[in-house]
């Protein structure tokens, strides 16, 4: 009974109803147990989720195509006349009409959906379940609530749509959820004014992807994805096809907070921790990379557009990575090590091949739990200390907080890479697959320097995640003053989640990896057909040695953070002044100055535009307005004079004009 | 004349009833002995209520009388009687795709804008009378297929809303009133020039028996026609009586347009002749304000479509870059203004400069032009987007008004820094903005999305550059409406005066805002409900016919269609 096509609309459709459930009752009613109808509706949604990848996998199994597709309503119609075929024949051969212009609300499932689908829920269910602890006491409880059950609604349609408007609408519908709770706390200007920058920033990546999609339209006259892919498969070569594929990334660097785009997401930490741990790591911010794994077919005709993806990707990572070290403020070192990691996402898709397109995404799949697990962890740790997450006012706190501290423990090493955990397998895959990206291919030398980016970026990693590691953790004890007397561990409802993400944390990469199911399974996506060798076939010589320079940079990456960091203040002071000969730390510290930059070139001239608008709008056109206004007065005064009422005058004025009249019948 | 049984007098006192209806209302008020301030109002809202059962009525789907027939893309339920034989001027009314979306905003506006009438306490009487009379002015215009009947209602509009600014507006109300009255004047002198110059070259026996029919001419006795239908067809003939050179080189259809254009833009309003526009918003009453958003702007993209295309195709094939070109400077140049804006409602009235601008681009971009792919689909498409626009923006731009208006109504100011803090002190009002704001901003899922989108995919196919511009305009538009919404709900206090007056809005603002975001959610959520309407007498009364000229007209396409078969 409960087959592909009803869990398809279940799993949207119970955040839906509980979001708007939680927004009419929760204030009047729900109160403290506004948590209840979207942690339930999440959670059955994420039941709904494991099935439905059951089912999936099912049915690949037995050898039937592996997507479903169930149409809900028509969502526009704007067919024309109908008289298409006759105008058709009118013209010539060559010259061809766009067609109807239909669009469906659609859902579709198959491997990359229902995979991302999983993520997205179960995910959701676990930073849900943590709020309530986190959020406990709030006087917006129940709007945060809401808010998280329309976002779970948003992006579970996002993934699930077949084609390019519908996913469209619900990119800038993720985008909206997150606004909103980027300025949850309205009240902090702060916060506000984060809110406004990721959704200007993300605008200004929408702008590319909707002309992305208008190309797209003309070029292939339907917006469907499998219709657009089987067209795009036909025209291979076309220059039209890597302008797509470049609005499309233009999208995707919005969404995914890729350079030079990537300015919003350290701002919207402004947000709950929760949210930040939910949307801007594990979920939403995936979007981007979903969105080019979804139009695989597309970047795989142009090598122009792989060999863009990647290099965002790489500078992307490098940037984040650099600009990590040197932060203060925990959430926003993991901010930047985010964007850091979208970027090793972006460079595995870059690469264009189904390996490099099965590790981008099973590293979106253990980065969401990692990187969840970091946020929460740190959201335990700002909790406790009474909302201060600045690295350089807290230490030993390990004894207070052990699970905190265990569960953040877990979460370094998988980021890090540490054999077993799951980031090392996620991590080297991505390496793997550049380096053999440059082994054949067009464009090596490009991917042979990013791969030594990417290999250097894992020292990166390693070094700004132990770094607050080891002094929030270790050393001597410090608590600031406001955490009062909260200094200790956080509730069983927040360190449940904790657990349950540090569990996945460490084993999911390497269940998937050793059975090599996530690859296969993956593959049987439209969106990856034809790309070539799944990742478990392929052949394994060379990645011992990866595994190996990996697994070296990151203990040398944990020792040296631990020299540094465990040694006193003064050596990592000295390593500040010895980077900065080359103006390095300036620059990490500074964030690479992208804020005063964008505000010199952007902000500023555009409010000068703006002012210049409404000035010619006060002064020039109503001015002249005016003046046209003024008009019939001057005229009636200049000819006041003559009607001076004086008879003499008149008569004057009369023989004149007799007079000239008389001389002009004359002549 | 009374045997209902006919269904043609039944139509045509349905369709009278509709548009005098108000009238009776505001003569029944001027003449009744004087009744109290409140039940002075509840009968205006009756009114406006039974005026909007009636349009509604019009709109149900159905084979009885004045019902929507989907299967009739062209003009249904018209209704004709002599008025003026001696003119050929004819009381004709009409119903289509295009014109029935307008009435039932107008109605339904009409019915919100009443009652958000109630806080009016000076000459309310007098108010509500010139309130009805509007009414009957705007429903005139979008149900006359005569051109003069069409005129007299829009000259008939402007009296009343020149006087609800004059005497119930803000402190500079004379200013903008004569304002509002000599723009619209001049667009008026414009109509009747161009209308005329049209009645003089029109010659009905040009037209063939079936074309006659086709525009209800039975029994015409003169050579000369106000018949907007026949107008239509005699623009479109090949050899049209309006090719006729006038002035300059230009044909008298090309002055005629150029007239015409104008005349309507000067109502969208359009730059260079918007100025008018923030004047009479930042003065008139709240509910003029949801009105003259709501609908009087709609008159001019009303007018574009329905008598500039149709009946000057050519002239509005060769100056499509003119008139989208106007369409994309107002888009940009009123989201900058906007940007500037310190006042609140000021701010508003630019946006909807900024917004009508895609209607005017959407009916400009005529991609079935060669030189650009030669495609009448993507024209069909931006009509429908500038359509859907239309109803969009009237329902978020008098959403937006209302609201400003709510807060107007408690602190009596309007100054975008001395706000803030409004989500706290009132959630129901914040949540209600946000929801309108979002619409007005153009987040998918809302109405203003859909409007955007069609009218930009439409015009890629016209000119890429333009469609360009026009996709980046929305982050303009976010900037200042997220900005606006910062200022206004967010941040930590209110920062204006008479802070105790912040009170949560009533039951009677929740219930007029209500509507308006249920519309606009449905209409984000299901477009089609409206495209069903449209689309199908645009398709085929409007590009379909204009693209058929194209194709058959040497003087318009010549060289292009060729030149758009050989690409």
């Amino acid at each position: 009974m409960l087959d592909i096509k009803t869990l398809l609309i279940l799993i949207p459709a119970l955040p839906l109803v509980a979001a708007v459930l939680t927004a009419a009752l929760g204030a009047p009613i729900l109160r403290t147990r506004s948590h209840l109808p979207v942690v339930a509706a999440i959670a059955l949604s994420s039941v709904a989720s494991l099935l439905l990848l059951a089912r999936m996998q099912e049915q690949a199994g037995q050898g039937r195509g592996g997507q479903e597709t169930v149409s809900l309503w028509r969502w526009a119609d704007v067919a024309g006349d109908g008289q298409n075929a006759a105008r058709q024949e009118a013209l010539s051969p060559g010259h061809s009409l766009s067609r109807d212009f239909r669009v469906d609300v659609a859902l579709e499932a198959d491997s990359l959906t229902a995979a991302m689908l999983a993520i997205v829920t179960c995910i959701s269910t676990l930073v849900a379940i943590y709020s309530i602890g986190y959020m406990r006491g709030d006087l917006g409880y129940w709007r945060f609530f809401s808010y998280i059950g329309l976002f779970v609604f948003s992006m579970t349609m996002l993934v699930s749509a077949t084609n390019l408007v519908l996913l469209y609408v619900f990119w800038e519908a993720v985008g909206l959820c997150s606004y909103l709770l980027i300025g949850f706390w309205y009240e902090r200007p702060a916060a506000a004014d984060a809110g406004k920058k990721a959704f200007l920033v993300n605008r200004i990546g929408d702008v590319g992807l909707a002309l992305g999609i208008f190309l797209i339209w003309t070029t292939y006259g339907t917006v469907d994805f499998r219709e657009v892919f089987a067209a795009a498969g036909n025209s291979a070569g076309d220059w039209r096809t890597t302008v797509i594929c470049l609005l499309l990334l233009a999208g995707a660097c919005g969404k995914s907070a890729q350079v030079p785009l990537h300015v919003w997401l350290p701002d919207a930490m402004e947000g709950p921790t929760p949210v930040s741990a939910l949307i801007h790591a594990a979920t939403m911010v995936t979007a981007g990379v979903y969105l080019i794994a979804r139009c695989m077919p597309l970047f795989a005709t142009s090598v122009t557009a792989q060999c863009a993806v990647a290099t965002v990707g790489g500078v992307t990572a490098l940037l984040g990575g650099i600009i990590a070290v040197t932060q203060t403020d925990l959430k926003r070192i993991l901010a930047y090590s985010t964007i850091s990691h979208l970027g090793y996402m972006f460079l595995a898709l870059g690469t264009g091949t189904l390996l490099g397109v099965t590790a981008g995404m099973f590293h979106l799949l253990t980065h969401a739990f990692f990187k969840a697990l970091l946020f929460l962890a740190a959201g335990s740790v700002m909790h406790a200390m009474g909302g201060v997450i600045d690295i350089r006012r807290l230490g030993g706190l390990r004894r207070r907080m052990p699970v905190t501290h265990w569960t953040f423990l877990v979460g370094c090493l998988a980021i890090a890479g540490v054999w077993p955990l799951s980031g090392f397998w996620s991590k080297d895959a991505i390496v793997l697959a550049v380096q053999q990206r440059y082994g054949s291919g067009a464009a090596s030398t490009l991917f042979e320097a990013l791969f030594v980016t990417a290999t250097f970026g894992v020292l990166l990693i390693d070094f700004y995640m132990f770094r607050p590691y080891f002094l929030v953790f270790w050393g001597k004890e410090r608590i600031p003053a406001v955490a009062g007397g909260h200094a200790q561990e956080s509730p069983r409802v927040m360190t449940a989640p904790l657990i349950a993400l540090a569990l996945g944390a460490a084993g999911v990469g390497a269940y998937f990896a050793w059975t090599g199911s996530f690859a296969r399974f993956l593959a049987g996506s439209p969106s990856l057909a034809g790309l070539g060798p799944a990742m478990g076939e392929l052949p394994r010589s060379g990645h011992e040695s990866i595994a190996l320079l990996s697994t070296a940079i990151t203990l040398v990456g944990i020792v040296l953070a631990a020299f540094i960091y465990l040694g006193g203040p003064q050596r990592a002071a000295r390593l500040a002044r010895a980077m900065n000969v080359i103006g390095l730390y300036s620059l990490s510290y500074g964030k690479f100055f992208f804020d005063p930059l964008y505000h010199a070139l952007v902000v500023w001239p555009l409010l000068g535009a703006a002012r210049l608008a409404a000035w010619f709008d006060r002064r020039v056109i109503d001015g002249l307005v005016d003046l046209f206004g003024w008009l019939p007065a001057l005229v009636g005064a200049a000819l006041r004079p003559v009607q001076g009422g004086l008879v003499q005058f008149y008569a004057l004025a009369m023989m004149l004009g007799l007079l000239a009249m008389l001389g002009l019948l004359l002549m | 004349m009374f045997n209902f049984s006919d269904p043609t007098v039944l139509l045509t006192w349905l369709l009278s009833a509709i548009i005098f209806l108000p009238a009776v209302g505001a003569l029944i008020l001027c003449l009744a002995p004087r009744e109290s301030d409140a039940s002075t109002k509840r009968f205006s809202l009756f009114i406006t209520l039974a005026v909007f059962a009636l349009t509604v009525w019009l709109a149900i789907p159905g084979g009885r009388v004045g019902n929507f027939n989907f299967s009739q893309p062209g003009m249904q339920s018209i209704v004709n009687h002599t008025w003026i034989p001696a003119f050929g001027i004819n009381y004709m009314l009409g119903i289509d795709g295009i014109s029935l979306p307008l009435v039932l905003l107008t109605s339904f506006l009409s019915v919100l804008a009443m009652w958000a009438s109630w806080p009016i306490t000076k000459s309310v009487r007098a108010y509500c009378a010139l309130f009805l009379l509007l009414e009957t002015g705007m429903l005139g215009v979008f149900l006359a297929l005569d051109f003069f009947l069409f005129y007299v209602f829009w000259e008939v509009m402007l009296l009343p809303m020149y006087f609800l600014i004059g005497i119930w507006g803000g402190p500079r109300r004379e200013y903008a009133a004569i304002k509002f009255f000599l723009f619209t004047l001049v667009g008026s002198v414009l109509l009747l020039v161009a209308m005329l110059m049209l009645y003089f070259a029109s010659d009905v026996s040009k037209l063939s028996q079936a074309q006659q029919v086709a525009s209800n001419l039975i029994g015409h006795g003169t050579k000369h026609t106000f018949n907007l239908l026949a107008l239509m067809q005699l623009g479109q003939m090949p050899d049209s009586p309006f090719h006729q050179t006038l002035l300059w080189g230009q044909s008298l259809s090309w002055w005629a347009f150029v007239l015409l254009l104008i005349g309507f833009i000067i109502k969208l309003p359009s730059v260079p002749v918007h100025t008018w526009l923030p004047d009479a918003h930042v003065e008139a009453p709240t509910p003029i304000s949801m009105i003259l958003a709501g609908v009087l702007l709609k008159m001019g993209g009303y007018g574009v479509l329905r008598v500039c295309y149709p009946v000057c195709p050519d002239a509005g094939y060769h100056l499509a870059w003119l008139v989208s070109g106007l369409g994309t400077v107002s888009m940009v140049y009123g989201a900058l203004a906007a940007m500037a804006q310190k006042d609140f409602k000021r701010l508003v009235a630019y946006s909807s400069v900024s917004h009508m601008g895609y209607v005017l681009l959407g009916i400009g971009a005529w991609s079935a032009t060669a030189g650009t792919s030669y495609d009448p689909n993507y024209w069909n498409m931006a009509m429908n987007g500038a359509m859907f626009q239309m109803i969009a923006h009237g329902i978020s731009s008098a959403g937006m008004f209302f609201l400003v208006g709510v807060v107007y109504e408690r602190v009596h100011h309007r100054d975008l820094d001395k706000f803030g803090g409004l989500f706290a002190r009132m959630p129901v009002y914040a949540g209600i903005s946000m929801v309108i704001f979002f619409a007005a901003l153009g987040l998918p899922g809302l109405c203003g999305f859909i409007g955007e989108f069609f009218v930009v995919v439409g015009t890629w196919a016209y000119c890429k550059w333009l469609a360009v511009v026009a996709a980046s305009v929305v982050v303009l538009t976010a900037g200042y409406i997220l900005w606006t919404i910062q200022r206004v709900y967010l941040g930590p206090e209110y920062k204006g005066p008479h802070a105790d007056a912040l009170t949560p809005m009533t039951r009677r603002e929740i219930a007029i805002a209500a509507p308006l975001v249920a519309f606009a959610l449905l209409l984000g959520v299901y477009p089609q409900a409206l495209f069903k309407y449209t689309e199908p007498t645009i398709g085929k009364t409007v590009v379909q016919k204009l693209t058929d000229w194209a194709q058959a007209s040497p003087k318009a396409t010549g060289h292009d269609v060729t030149e758009g078969r050989s690409q």
